[in-house]
């Protein structure tokens, strides 16, 4: 099964677009076409070509960036509803998928009624497929992409005859070679003497050969299908007390932790939906400080958005999923690993249900000799405690947006008014001069150079002034413990 | 005249505290520096930053979660659900409009469930009745040494009331209670 406009047909999906269309991708330096369109094609575009080349052939293109990464999930989405025609399927490049129905095709009614019906529902989602059926894989794959069918069970040779020798997923060079020397169809290749074609091309392209016509065997390796945390309760009458909920949940959970359990991870984000009978849902999602599988645990975070969940007549259904899972390897319990780390996280976790996790935040040292830019906030579920802190010189325990004082001159002033407190200097030390990070734009740093005063007054307050050369004036920054 | 010794310090635990005056921020601190995990319980709207640099001279940063919400509503409720679990000795609580007495009591208990120690930061004259002691905080100044602190208990369920200088030691990471140099009972205010 190939799709020879995955990528455009998955954009063209959700914003339809009449008219020429294609996908640029920015590769070597250069903006060329990734994929295109139907119309687009009648336009003489061809793949590889630069978009500069392609606007000139076609100046009504509408055109947007790529984005081969989405194209893969897509087609891991497509390998995933594949696996409704049989067990058995495999990606093939990117853009193509590889079944093998041995066995399940009697259960569509056979296989013209199957192709049919693979290309229907294809039709329906709006995507270009070409689909081939053989004996093999290569003469699959030969017939998806040139001159679209199905091959007779038992006799590949007398469909592929006809196809050119690129149909056996050969490279370009030997193609071209093979048809300079006048072998230009898959029946030619077969006619000739096997022995020079060894010698010249190598075992490659024999095996090819071989593989396309039955005569050496090749495997299909289906994906592994990842692991799905997700489990559902069906309830006979529905419920809507909250200890009958919360029971409900503690199953679902038990199920859950057992799953992840298995797989040796812990989720980190949950969604909990309750389908009510009126076929409302309602969501409670929760998010965790670290990977979590001990429902035990869980189990108390759930409650306070149960609580405020309205069952309406009554929730009869309802499904828990994992939608955030992280590995988490089985650790040696000793008498060192105390649960101090587990209480804390947990703790954590249970704030961030009421404040939001990137609310609970920690200091992360950073290095920089600005007093704004020495340290980070980071969400303390996401971060490690940081490593040293070091002060060369006193810093101030609280640090405000500057606020401007009256004064002249680089010393500090003698008495000045400041919160409407009338304050004397009684020490001063300084300055420490302060030059903006150029790197950095910062508006707070326009006015250039400060020089810093650790100033005691006489009425005990400590502040820390700076003075500004280059642009006179004095502002009052963080008080000192 | 109240002895150095009798500062009742560290603060009783399972308790919750309240501290005010312009060097409220320097007590939590020092209370904080007794080790152990701190939680700083703060609405996000203030601009009065905590600058953890400064902060390293009492103890390690990496000892501080910071919580940052929406209002005291929420900061009460933080604070509640933090000194009732206990994972966290000490939880600070920057406080923007006076408790009442039904709060004040509920974080009472709270702490009492939970055995951890709580410390409000309040405005000047926003005490409530339930704390179990209330400090007033101020710098002074010192010709000799720039972290003189007098600190003046106002407010004691359990003890008498008292002021003390102190002074905190950089090197050795302790409080120094200090007698002020001459000044006489009952002329404690003569130094303002």
């Amino acid at each position: 099964m190939w799709f020879p406009r995955l990528a455009s047909d998955r954009v063209l999906r959700r914003h339809p677009i009449d008219g020429p269309f294609a996908l640029t991708l920015r590769q070597a330096n250069t903006e060329g076409v990734h994929c295109f369109n139907m119309e687009a094609e009648r336009q003489g575009l061809y793949r590889g070509m630069s978009f500069t080349d392609a606007r000139a052939f076609c100046p009504n293109l509408q055109s947007r960036p790529a984005d081969p990464v989405g194209d893969a999930r897509f087609l891991h989405v497509l390998r995933r509803w594949a696996t409704r025609y049989c067990p058995w399927v495999g990606i093939e490049g990117d853009d193509g998928l590889v079944l093998d129905i041995t066995g399940s095709a009697h259960l569509f009614g056979g296989e013209p009624m199957m192709l049919t019906d693979m290309r229907q529902r294809l039709n329906r989602a709006g995507l270009t497929a070409r689909i081939g059926l053989g004996d093999t894989r290569g003469a699959a794959w030969a017939l998806a992409r040139f001159g679209e069918g199905r091959a007779e069970a038992g006799q590949p040779h007398d469909t592929l005859a006809g196809l050119p020798v690129a149909a056996l997923r050969l490279e370009g060079k030997t193609v071209i070679a093979l048809q300079r020397l006048g072998l230009r169809t898959i029946g030619d290749l077969e006619g000739a003497a096997r022995p020079p074609l060894a010698r010249r091309f190598g075992p490659d392209l024999l095996l090819r050969l071989d593989q396309a016509l039955s005569r050496q065997p090749e495997q299909i390796a289906p994906l592994k299908e990842r692991p799905h945390y997700g489990v559902r309760l069906s309830l006979p009458d529905p419920i809507g007390l909250f200890d009958d909920v919360m029971a409900a949940t503690s199953r679902l959970l038990d199920q859950l932790c057992a799953k992840l359990k298995a797989q040796e991870t812990g989720a980190r984000g949950l969604c909990l939906t309750l389908r009510r009978v009126d076929q409302e849902a309602q969501t409670v999602e929760l998010r965790l400080a670290s990977p979590l599988r001990d429902a035990a645990r869980i189990l108390p975070l759930f409650e306070r958005g149960v609580g405020e969940i309205d069952a309406g007549y009554g929730i009869d259904q309802m499904r828990l999923e994992a939608t955030q899972v992280e590995p988490l390897p089985v650790h040696q319990i000793s008498h060192m690993s105390s649960g101090r780390a587990d209480r804390l996280n947990d703790l954590i976790s249970r704030i961030g249900t009421r404040i939001g996790l990137e609310n609970v935040q920690r200091f992360l040292p950073a290095d920089s000799h600005i007093p704004e830019r020495g340290f980070i906030i980071a969400a303390a579920a996401y971060s490690e405690p940081g490593g040293p802190w070091v002060a060369l010189r006193p810093r101030p325990l609280r640090l405000f947006p500057p606020e401007p004082i009256v004064g002249a001159g680089p010393r500090p002033p003698e008495r000045f008014r400041w919160r409407r407190m009338c304050l004397t200097t009684a020490r001063a030390t300084g300055p420490e001069r302060i030059a903006p990070e150029w790197w950095l734009p910062d508006e707070n740093w326009r006015s250039g150079l400060r020089d810093y005063w650790h100033v005691e007054t006489r009425q005990g307050r400590r502040l820390w002034l700076f003075y500004t050369p280059q642009n006179p004036g004095w502002f009052v920054q963080g008080e000192f413990p | 005249m109240t002895a150095p010794t009798d500062i009742p310090l560290p603060l009783r635990n399972a308790r919750v505290h309240e501290a005010c005056g312009p060097g409220a921020v320097s007590f939590a601190v020092v209370a904080a520096a007794r080790g152990g995990d701190v939680l700083w319980v703060r609405e996000a709207w203030q601009t009065e930053a905590i600058n953890p640099v400064g902060l390293s001279a009492f103890f390690d940063p990496s000892k501080l979660l910071l919580a940052q919400t929406k209002n005291q509503t929420e900061t009460l409720a933080v604070a509640e659900e933090t000194l009732k679990d206990g994972a966290v000795p000490l939880v600070i609580i920057e406080i923007s409009r006076p408790l009442n007495l039904r709060e004040g009591r509920r974080l009472q208990l709270a702490a009492q469930a939970g055995k951890s120690t709580g410390l409000c930061l309040i405005p000047e004259g926003m005490g409530s009745n339930a704390a179990e002691t209330r400090w007033h905080c101020t710098p002074v100044f010192d010709s000799g040494d720039s972290t003189l602190m007098r600190w003046k208990i106002i407010k004691n369920k359990s003890g008498t009331l008292g002021s003390w200088h102190v002074r905190w030691n950089a090197t050795s990471h302790r409080l120094d209670v200090v007698s002020p140099a001459g000044e006489r009972p009952g002329s404690a205010e003569a130094s303002d």
